[in-house]
């Protein structure tokens, strides 16, 4: 065999090889996944076996069916979860993503006094564990009547998210040369225009990644959100996932049910807007 | 088109100050060349014009109206900048026609001077592309095509040749130049490179530290040069420079003794230090000089080769005289020896003198 004959199938072996690693590593990382859509299907019997049961006997939606089926019958107020969820989720990502974008622009392209030691700060912010917030938040939100609220919720977790938001939003806006807002300030538009027409299109992967990465912190996170609501008034969806608990059994199953409904929409959020992730969009703006 | 007055227009940076001042008239349809080494302030005179940077003092005015302190897109200028600033998310159309899409244009107005100045810059082709897509020359003609299509007062250009290769550098500056001729607009140049500007430019702006050292037309820069600096900024290979002070017999004693006769063109008193400034076209090989046929008296010397930078239709020589490297140019050349002695002629009818310590030069 020749020297390029044997180089073109080693070549090919190590393709195959890094396909087959490749596919390990993503069903190690997609298995709890499934794992989790299948228990939602089958009896907490076939669930906790040991060993374990791989195949599924039988497949039901019976979890699915109960979950709607209203307090009292089995069910949860699954409804009033996800419509808290959402309107929290949406609205703190909405407001992070504002601040954000302000923020990150400002960090991004204007000097002031003491820029760095701003921006050290609200990274440090992000060093303290959530769940170390949430007993001073419970006394704050106690004493202001937020406890229990979504307003509550949603300053907790705009909070959370503003310092990632802001940082990871300046990185992109850095990226855009400010020649192309100078460009189009000549070509007549005001500053607002200038950002709108040409920076934000630019920085729309950075803000696009921030939006998801504040949705999803806000739509899973369960340690603030079990301490800070009470009711059917504000209770997120991973709060919910406790009605599943009782003092002596917990319903795997229906868990399991209701943890395949918040991965849902997660899942559509994070599909719809990676589109918008394509990078490398300022390519060609400069010289190169 | 309209006109561009400066006057005494300042930047302060907090404690530095970038421009001290300067004062220019830029007639209408006329192209300056603004010119100096980098943080000369050229670039920030540029901005100031185009209203990228606050002004600090002083009064700017375009045609007739005081533009201070108005936004850029008040000003009715164009720019083409160094980087080319093309919007990457937009199609060379879309490019060309943003400023008249942000006016409010409709369509089809934007479509038809959107083809025209692609006509002019022969880039009809690349009207659906993107920027990433095009290469450094076609990014910098739809940089231009996009200053075109807003119709400017005056068009301002920072430094937009840098980037390119010099085979490119040298076809868009004859480009640049022939749409200069063919809109007959107002034009301000920021450049590094004194060639761009003498090619280029009616008129040569030469900034150092934040002032103008001078400004004239090219012939003027180069064959009267006010300072120093001047001379030496103007001209490649730049002039040769030598400190000397003048004698009693009307000669000028170099550092090492050697004495030349004092030009005639100047009238210096002795003991004066001056110095001496001779570009290398006026010191020559015999037979081998572009002015050997003026019939000026010229001082001869034979002097040793000690390098010699053949360019095909000429060659440099670099000699020495009085101490220092002196370099010449030959014209018509012949091969030369590394040490060889040649009848060098010094034609000193063409020669500088500035003051030592001013700088500035000594011609009445």
């Amino acid at each position: 065999m020749d020297a390029n004959a044997s180089a073109r199938l080693k070549k090919r072996g190590s393709a195959w090889a890094l396909n087959v690693a490749l596919f390990i590593s993503m069903l190690i990382i997609c298995l709890p996944g499934l794992w989790i859509v299948l228990n939602s299907l089958r009896p907490t019997v076939e669930i906790m076996a040991k060993p374990p049961v791989w195949i599924p006997r039988e497949l039901s939606f019976d979890a699915y069916v109960d979950m709607f089926s209203g307090v009292g019958q089995g069910g949860i107020p699954v409804i009033s979860y996800f419509r808290n969820s959402v309107i929290i989720a949406v609205t703190s990502t909405i407001i992070s993503l504002a601040i954000g974008m302000s923020g990150g622009y400002a960090f991004a392209r204007y000097r002031f006094k003491g820029k760095s030691a701003w921006f050290l700060g609200l990274m440090l912010t992000r060093t303290v564990p959530g769940i170390a917030l949430s007993l001073p938040l419970f006394f704050l939100y106690a004493k202001t009547g937020l406890i229990d609220t979504h307003a509550g919720m949603i300053i907790a977790y705009t909070a959370l998210n503003v310092p990632f938001t802001i940082w990871l939003i300046d990185g992109f806006f850095r990226q855009v040369p400010r020649d192309l807002a100078e460009a189009a300030q000549i070509d007549g538009c005001t500053r607002w225009q200038a950002f709108w027409q040409v920076e934000f299109p630019l920085a729309r992967p950075g803000i696009a990644s921030a939006g998801i990465f504040a949705f999803l912190t806000s739509w899973n996170e369960f340690a603030l959100a079990s301490q800070l609501t009470r009711s059917t008034d504000s209770k997120t969806l991973p709060v919910g996932l406790l009605d599943y608990t009782a003092e002596f059994t917990i319903d795997w199953r229906g868990m399991c049910a209701l943890a395949v409904v918040m991965i849902i929409p997660a899942l559509l959020l994070t599909y719809a807007v990676q589109k918008h992730l394509v990078s490398g969009l300022t390519s060609g703006a400069i010289k190169g | 088109m309209a006109t561009l007055t400066l006057s005494s227009l300042d930047k302060k940076y907090g404690g530095f100050h970038a421009v001290k001042g300067i004062d220019l008239d830029v007639a209408d349809g006329e192209f300056v060349a603004l010119v100096g080494p980098s943080g000369c302030g050229k670039s920030t005179t540029l901005r100031m014009i185009a209203g990228l940077e606050d002004i600090s003092g002083g009064q700017l005015r375009i045609g007739d109206r005081v533009v201070n302190d108005l936004p850029p897109r008040d000003r009715n200028i164009s720019m083409v900048f160094q980087s080319y600033a093309l919007f990457p998310h937009m199609t060379v159309a879309e490019n060309m026609g943003f400023s008249l899409k942000i006016a409010g244009r409709d369509a089809g107005t934007i479509d038809t001077a959107v083809k025209e100045a692609a006509r002019i810059l022969e880039i009809e082709p690349l009207l659906e592309r993107r920027p990433a897509q095009l290469s450094g020359g076609q990014r910098q003609r739809v940089a231009m095509g996009r200053a075109i299509v807003r119709d400017p007062d005056v068009f301002l250009f920072d430094e937009p040749l840098s980037n390119l290769d010099a085979k490119l550098r040298g076809q868009m500056r004859t480009e640049i130049k022939r749409l200069h001729a063919r809109l007959g607009s107002t034009v301000v140049y920021v450049t590094h490179d004194q060639i761009e500007a003498m090619t280029l430019a009616d008129r040569i702006v030469i900034m150092r530290g934040g002032v103008i050292e001078q400004v004239g037309t090219p012939d003027e820069v180069f064959n009267r040069p006010a300072s120093r600096f001047v001379a030496s900024f103007i001209g490649s290979p730049p002039m040769n420079m030598a400190e000397a002070v003048v004698t009693a017999g009307r000669a000028l004693r170099l550092e090492d003794g050697t004495e030349l006769p004092l030009p005639t063109a100047f009238h210096v008193a002795e003991g004066r230090r001056v110095v001496l400034g001779l570009r290398p076209d006026d010191i020559y090989p015999e037979g081998h000089g572009i002015h050997s046929e003026s019939g000026h008296a010229v001082e001869s010397r034979e002097l040793p080769v000690m390098l010699s930078e053949p360019l095909g239709n000429e060659t440099l020589l670099f000699t020495e005289l009085g101490g220092q490297s002196w370099t010449a140019r030959m014209l018509n050349p012949r091969s030369v020896k590394r040490g060889e002695l040649l009848r060098f002629h010094l034609d000193l009818s063409r020669a500088h003198l500035f003051d030592a310590e001013t700088g500035l030069t000594l011609r009445d």
